[in-house]
């Protein structure tokens, strides 16, 4: 009879260390199969790179962790103890885990400026926000944020006249505004050129002092740059488990990349 | 809070804008009263009428802009809240008629007793008070907006398909209040008014006085729109326009804002539709046509999306167009007309006439930036 309720407790017990739990997560869509059992768990300050062919399910995974997407079954524990499967995008973002798309997504008709001041953490609901007032403290914070991510100088320009890479700078720097505890970057190096993704590299090593980082990326040089644990995807499920050199060593990840 | 909420939006650009709005509202009752009918500067009491009639118009048109320009809610329904307020106003007007109907009958309205109807149904309780009416107007158009955004944003529905439904539930009104049993005079409508507030309907100093609300209640429209966007709300409004999923991951909950700014909204165009009625001396459920909704959008987008001022020029101009080219030979035209007309603004103007005169303005600041975005592109260019 308790069953159900005990599986629950065990999945908590093994959660408590961790900042983010998935144990056995499955999602399907009209059939395919898009997550089947994926199972891992980042350590409080870890950075970690998660790669994977097309299709390996990287971007679902995503959004299982920000609520965008209820898992079929599975648990998902943010923090040790927050079931995050029954929570909406908002509460999850209000807990402190942030998301960065694969394509640079930021408020166009917004300067720079009010893209940041508008992640900041703090005021939310709709009420709050017509009769807010910007205090001092979150004018300095916005200028700090833009000092790391380099934009201090284009503050008062439209997002949308941003190039690719400053943009991508942008959605990362209102993620830090939102002081996450844990950020989900998707690909930031697509679309980069070689001097802007090492700089990207750096920034996020930066971040990644302060706060739990899990990158997912294509690109092999900027995996290397970053030089953290790697978890390598395929089909839905972890293939493969540690540093760039033993997963690039493993037998199964070479079959997966360089095919039969 | 309140008071500091409305006075930060009083920007320079915002005064000019009260000041003319309330200036006409003075200026065009005081000619039509004061000046003789033979003096060059007399405005005709049908002139002063049709043009509180656009004012009434262009706050529907603001009420439009604001869930449309500004948070991306394209509804083709707003002609709902706008009818809905228009009877909140003519039941009062039909309760102000008294015995001087044509059954004579002190309570029931003419259509009442034609139908044989013995007492007043529930509904029509309290509508021999204005305030009542007064808060019905807003009320009941703000209680619809509520119930309906809280099912369609809750759910997620957006875009086109939301469009659909507002048309489907300004066309669900249509078919309802056509029927006699509803309570409401039937395709008929609500009409023969005599008195408001006391005040003869017919006489030139109540026409100038509805003038003046008319302007009076675009002023505060176009104001209490003003404020909104200038605040934070207002910037998560136009964040939600431009990345929805952006603005839910940053951790805002996108419906309660859609919510809030929709049933906003709906209100301002029910005070909108209250102050047609008594103007054009009619309501009846022709005004809940999916046509006269698609009108108000076309307005706003002749003006200009996304502006305050847009949608107020954009209801003028297209509706001067109306009554000048239906008045010609050439009258049985015009929905061709403007059915070429939003198809020319959408794609040769698509900021609407407001919207590029002041991209015009703003052009000159805005071109450094511009050169300073190609430059890296260029360098690398030149590099390679």
């Amino acid at each position: 009879m308790n069953t159900p309720i005990d599986s629950t407790k065990v999945a908590h017990a093994k959660a408590k260390d961790s900042l983010l739990y998935l144990d056995g997560v499955s999602v399907s869509f009209d059939g395919f199969k898009a997550l089947r059992g994926l199972s891992l768990v980042i350590e409080p300050g870890e950075m970690r790179a998660i790669i994977g062919p097309n299709g390996a399910g990287k971007t679902t995974m995503m959004d299982v962790i920000t609520g965008k997407t209820k898992p079929d079954s599975g648990d998902v524990y943010f923090a040790g103890d927050t079931d995050l499967t029954r929570m909406d995008e908002a509460s999850i973002a209000s807990l402190g885990i942030g998301r960065k798309f694969q394509k640079p997504t930021v408020f166009e008709s917004h300067t720079v400026w009010d893209n940041i001041d508008l992640a900041l953490a703090g005021v939310r609901k709709p009420f709050a926000t017509l009769f807010h007032r910007t205090t001092k403290a979150e004018i300095a914070r916005v200028e700090e944020i833009l000092e790391t991510i380099r934009l201090t100088d284009k503050r008062d320009w439209l997002a949308a006249n941003l190039s690719h890479g400053q943009k991508q700078w942008l959605e990362i720097g209102m993620l830090l505004a939102q002081e996450p505890k844990l950020l989900l970057v998707d690909e930031p190096a697509a679309g980069m050129t070689d001097a802007e993704t090492a700089e990207t590299a750096i920034l996020l090593k930066e971040i990644a002092k302060t706060k739990s980082v899990v990158v997912v990326e294509h690109d092999m040089t900027f995996v290397r740059d970053l030089d953290v644990k790697v978890t390598v995807l395929h089909e839905g499920s972890v293939l493969s488990e540690g540093s760039l050199d033993v997963v690039s060593a493993d037998p199964k990840v070479i079959e997966v990349y360089l095919g039969r | 809070m309140l008071t500091s909420f409305i006075l930060r939006a009083l920007d320079r650009r915002t005064s000019i804008v009260l000041l003319v709005i309330l200036g006409i509202g003075i200026l065009l009752p005081v000619l039509n009263l004061a000046t003789d009918p033979s003096s060059p500067f007399h405005v005709p009491t049908y002139v002063l009428t049709l043009l509180g009639k656009y004012l009434t118009y262009a706050l529907l048109a603001l009420s439009v802009d604001l869930v449309w320009g500004f948070c991306g809610i394209l509804s083709l329904g707003h002609g709902a809240f706008f009818a809905l307020g228009g009877y909140g106003m003519g039941m009062y007007l039909m309760r102000q008629i008294g015995d001087r109907g044509t059954y004579g009958n002190p309570i029931l309205p003419d259509f009442m007793v034609f139908l044989n109807w013995k007492e007043l149904p529930w509904f029509w309780t309290g509508f021999d008070h204005f305030w009542f009416a007064a808060i019905i107007v807003l009320l009941v158009p703000g209680l619809l907006a509520f119930v309906f955004g809280w099912f369609a944003f809750r759910s997620r529905v957006t875009g086109v398909y939301l469009s659909i439904i507002t048309q489907a539930m300004t066309y669900a009104l249509l078919l309802a209040f056509f029927r006699n049993d509803m309570g409401f005079g039937g395709n008929n409508g609500l009409t023969d008014f005599k008195d408001i507030l006391g005040f003869d309907i017919q006489a030139d100093a109540t026409r100038g006085a509805l003038f003046f609300a008319s302007a009076l209640a675009l002023a505060a429209g176009f104001w209490i729109c003003r404020a909104v966007i200038a605040s934070k709300f207002g910037k998560v409004l136009v964040a939600v326009r431009d990345a929805e999923s952006r603005t839910r991951f940053i951790g805002y909950r996108v419906e309660g804002y859609k919510l809030v700014v929709w049933t906003l909204s709906a209100m301002m165009a029910g005070v909108a539709g209250a102050l047609y009625v008594p103007q054009v001396g009619i309501i009846n459920p022709g005004e809940f046509a999916p046509a006269n909704s698609i009108e108000a959008v076309i307005w706003v987008a002749v003006g200009g999306r996304g502006t305050l001022i847009g949608p107020i020029v954009g209801a003028l101009l297209v509706n001067f167009g109306k009554t000048w080219f239906t008045s010609g030979m050439m009258a049985e035209y015009w929905l061709f007309v403007l059915g070429s007309l939003f198809v020319l603004v959408t794609l040769f103007l698509p900021k609407g006439v407001v919207g590029t005169l002041m991209a015009k303005k703003d052009r000159k600041p805005a071109e450094k930036p511009i050169e300073d975005v190609v430059a890296p592109g260029a360098a690398v260019q030149a590099a390679e």
